[in-house]
C-alpha cells in the first residue's frame, strides 16, 4: 500500500449499524437506538455527532469500541494495517485493539480505587509495552497539559472534582497516540481554560492523523475540533 | 498474538448423579487473559473451577493446557503424578475456604515457603525472605511469618493463602470467591494486585465470583452462568453494560450502580 492511499483510506467504516435494546426485565420492550448508520472517518479527521439527548450517540461510540454489541451491520476498524469488523471481532481481537488502537474517553471515570492518578495515566502505556520511566514522563506531560495539579497525582481520584477526574479519563485516553479517538463528552464537566486544553489535545490528535469519532455537549469545543459532522435523530420504538 | 490458548475447554459437563453440576461450557482462554465466572449460588460455578483445575473429574468433554514446554496436554489423560507438578510447577489455586487452602498447623512462613520448596528452592534465607516479600505484598505483618495460620482472622488467612499461591509465579491462576472473606481496603489492594501481576507476568486467571464488581475490575471476559449451562459470554464491559441474556440482564439490573 502506497503512502498516498493509506492517507485517505478510511479508519473507520461503518456500514448499516443497527442497534437495538430488548429490555427482557421489562416485559421485552425493545428501543431502537441507531438504524441503518453509515459513516466513514478517515486519519486526520473529525468527524462530531450531533443529536439530541437519547439520540444513540453514546451507543454509536460504544458500538465502536465493542462495549455495546452491534445489532446488524458492519463496523470496520483498521487495525495494524487490517480492516476488522468490531461487530464479528472475537473479544480477544477487541481487548487487542483497545490496546494499541482504539482509545475511549467515557463521561465517567470508572477505575479500581485507590490506584494513584500517576498510576492511571501510566497504565495504557505499560499495558501497549512502554518502559516504566517512559509512561512516567509522558503520563506527568499529559497531566500537566491538562493542568491537574502534581499533589494529586499520588492519590487516588475517588475524591477528586468532577471536573479534575474527567481530566484523568482524558489524559488515560489521550496519553497513547491511539490512531481512532472515541470521545463522549470530553469536555463536560470542565471549566473554559481545561475544555481549551482538551480541544488543543484533540487538535494536535488530529494533526498526527488521527481518526476522531466525538460527541461533544458544547457547541464551541464541537465547532472547533469538527471536521465534518452528522446528526442523529431519536427513533424509539416501542413494542 | 500466541497462537494456542492457554487453556481450551470444549463441551465440559459434570453430573452429580441426575443433578447437574455444569453443561457443555466450552471457552478458550489465552495467556495473561483474567476470565470471570458469574452467576447465583449454586449455578455451576465451583463445578466448573474444579474440572478446569483438575480437581473434579467431568462426566463429559475435553480440556486441553498448553504447558511451559509449548506441549499441549489432555489434563485427564496425564497421569496423577504429571497432575499434580502441573498444579505446583504452572498452576495456583485459591479455594472459597483459606482452611482447605492452607495448613493450619504450620507457621505462616512455612506456608507460603513450602510451595517454593516444592519447586526445587532449598536456600534457607531466600524462601524466608520471599515469604516475607509475599507476606508483606498481601498486606500482612511480615513480622507475623512464625504464627499459625489459625491463630489469622478469615481475611488474613484469605490473603495468606494467595501469598503461598503466587509465590511460584504460577502461569495460571484459579479463584473461587478469593475476595469474599477480605474487607474493602484489602479487597481494593489485592484486585490491583492481580491486575498488575497479569499485566506483568503475563498471568491468565479464571475467577469465580458473585460480586460483578470483582469482574468489572478484573476480568477480561466474562461467562455468565445459570443451572450449570454458560448463558453469556463476552468482554466483561461489554456483558456488563450491554447484557443480552433475560439472566444476565436481571443480574446486572439486580445490584446498585457503582
Ligand atoms: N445499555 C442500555 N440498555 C438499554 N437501553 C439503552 C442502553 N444504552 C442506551 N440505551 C437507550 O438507547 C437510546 C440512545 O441512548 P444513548 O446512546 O445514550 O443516547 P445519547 O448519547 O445520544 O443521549 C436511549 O433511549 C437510551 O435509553
Ligand atoms: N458434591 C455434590 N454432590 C451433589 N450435588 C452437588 C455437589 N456439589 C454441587 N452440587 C450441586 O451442583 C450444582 C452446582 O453447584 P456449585 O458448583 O457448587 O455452584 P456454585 O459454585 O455456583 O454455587 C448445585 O445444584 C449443587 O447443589
Ligand atoms: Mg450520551
Ligand atoms: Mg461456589
Amino acid at each position: 500500500m502506497s503512502a498516498m492511499t493509506e492517507q485517505t483510506d478510511p479508519m473507520i467504516a461503518i456500514q448499516g449499524l443497527h442497534k437495538t435494546f430488548t429490555l427482557h426485565t421489562q416485559n421485552g420492550a425493545t428501543i431502537s437506538a441507531l438504524q441503518s448508520l453509515d459513516l466513514t472517518v478517515s486519519g486526520g479527521e473529525c468527524v462530531v455527532v450531533r443529536g439530541a439527548s437519547g439520540a444513540g450517540k453514546s451507543s454509536l461510540l460504544r458500538c465502536v469500541y465493542g462495549n455495546y454489541r452491534a445489532g446488524g451491520g458492519a463496523i470496520w476498524v483498521r487495525h495494524q494495517g487490517a480492516m476488522v469488523d468490531v461487530a464479528k471481532a472475537e473479544p480477544r481481537t477487541i481487548l487487542d485493539m483497545r490496546r494499541t488502537t482504539m482509545g475511549f474517553v467515557s463521561q465517567f471515570l470508572r477505575v479500581i480505587p485507590r490506584i494513584p492518578t500517576l498510576d492511571l495515566v501510566m497504565e495504557p502505556l505499560l499495558t501497549a509495552g512502554r518502559s516504566a520511566e517512559e509512561a512516567r514522563e509522558q503520563a506527568g506531560t499529559i497531566l500537566t497539559h491538562l493542568n491537574l495539579p502534581q499533589r494529586l497525582w499520588s492519590l487516588a481520584p475517588a475524591t477528586f472534582s468532577g471536573g479534575e477526574q474527567q481530566r484523568v479519563n482524558i489524559a488515560r485516553a489521550m496519553v497513547w497516540d491511539y490512531p481512532v479517538l472515541l470521545l463522549d463528552e470530553p469536555t463536560a464537566s470542565l471549566d473554559r481554560e481545561n475544555r481549551a486544553a482538551v480541544v488543543e489535545l484533540i487538535l494536535a490528535a488530529r494533526s498526527r492523523g488521527a481518526a476522531i469519532l466525538g460527541v461533544f455537549h458544547d457547541r464551541e469545543a464541537g465547532d472547533a475540533v469538527a471536521t465534518d459532522t452528522i446528526e442523529l435523530r431519536a427513533n424509539r420504538l416501542a413494542a | 498474538m500466541t497462537e494456542t490458548p492457554l487453556l481450551q475447554a470444549t463441551a465440559l459437563t459434570r453430573m452429580y448423579g441426575k443433578r447437574v453440576g455444569c453443561r457443555d461450557v466450552s471457552f478458550d482462554l489465552w495467556p495473561g487473559e483474567v476470565l470471570g465466572v458469574v452467576g447465583e449460588s449454586g449455578s455451576g460455578k465451583t463445578t466448573l473451577l474444579n474440572c478446569l483445575s483438575a480437581q473434579l473429574e467431568p462426566s463429559g468433554g475435553e480440556i486441553l493446557y498448553t504447558r511451559r514446554d509449548g506441549r499441549q496436554v489432555d489434563i485427564f489423560a496425564l497421569s496423577e503424578g504429571e497432575r499434580r507438578l502441573l498444579l505446583r510447577t504452572e498452576w495456583g489455586l485459591v479455594r472459597q475456604n483459606p482452611r482447605d487452602g492452607l495448613r493450619m498447623a504450620v507457621s505462616a512462613g512455612a506456608n507460603v515457603g513450602e510451595r517454593l520448596m516444592a519447586v526445587g528452592a532449598r536456600h534457607y534465607g531466600d524462601i524466608r525472605g520471599q515469604a516475607r516479600h509475599w507476606l508483606t505484598e498481601l498486606e500482612i505483618d511480615a513480622e507475623r511469618i512464625d504464627d499459625l495460620p489459625r491463630n489469622f482472622s478469615g481475611g488474613m488467612q484469605q490473603r495468606l493463602q494467595i501469598a503461598r499461591n503466587l509465590v511460584t509465579s504460577p502461569r495460571l491462576v484459579f479463584m473461587d470467591e478469593p475476595t469474599g472473606g477480605l474487607d474493602v481496603s484489602v479487597q481494593a489492594r489485592l484486585l490491583d494486585l492481580i491486575r498488575r501481576l497479569t499485566r506483568d507476568l503475563g498471568l491468565a486467571c479464571i475467577i469465580v465470583t458473585h460480586d460483578l464488581g470483582v469482574v468489572r475490575m478484573l476480568s477480561h471476559r466474562l461467562l455468565v452462568m445459570r443451572g450449570g449451562e454458560v448463558v453469556e459470554a463476552g468482554l466483561t464491559d461489554q456483558v456488563l453494560d450491554d447484557p443480552q441474556h433475560p439472566y444476565s440482564q436481571m443480574l446486572v439490573s439486580s445490584i446498585l450502580p457503582v
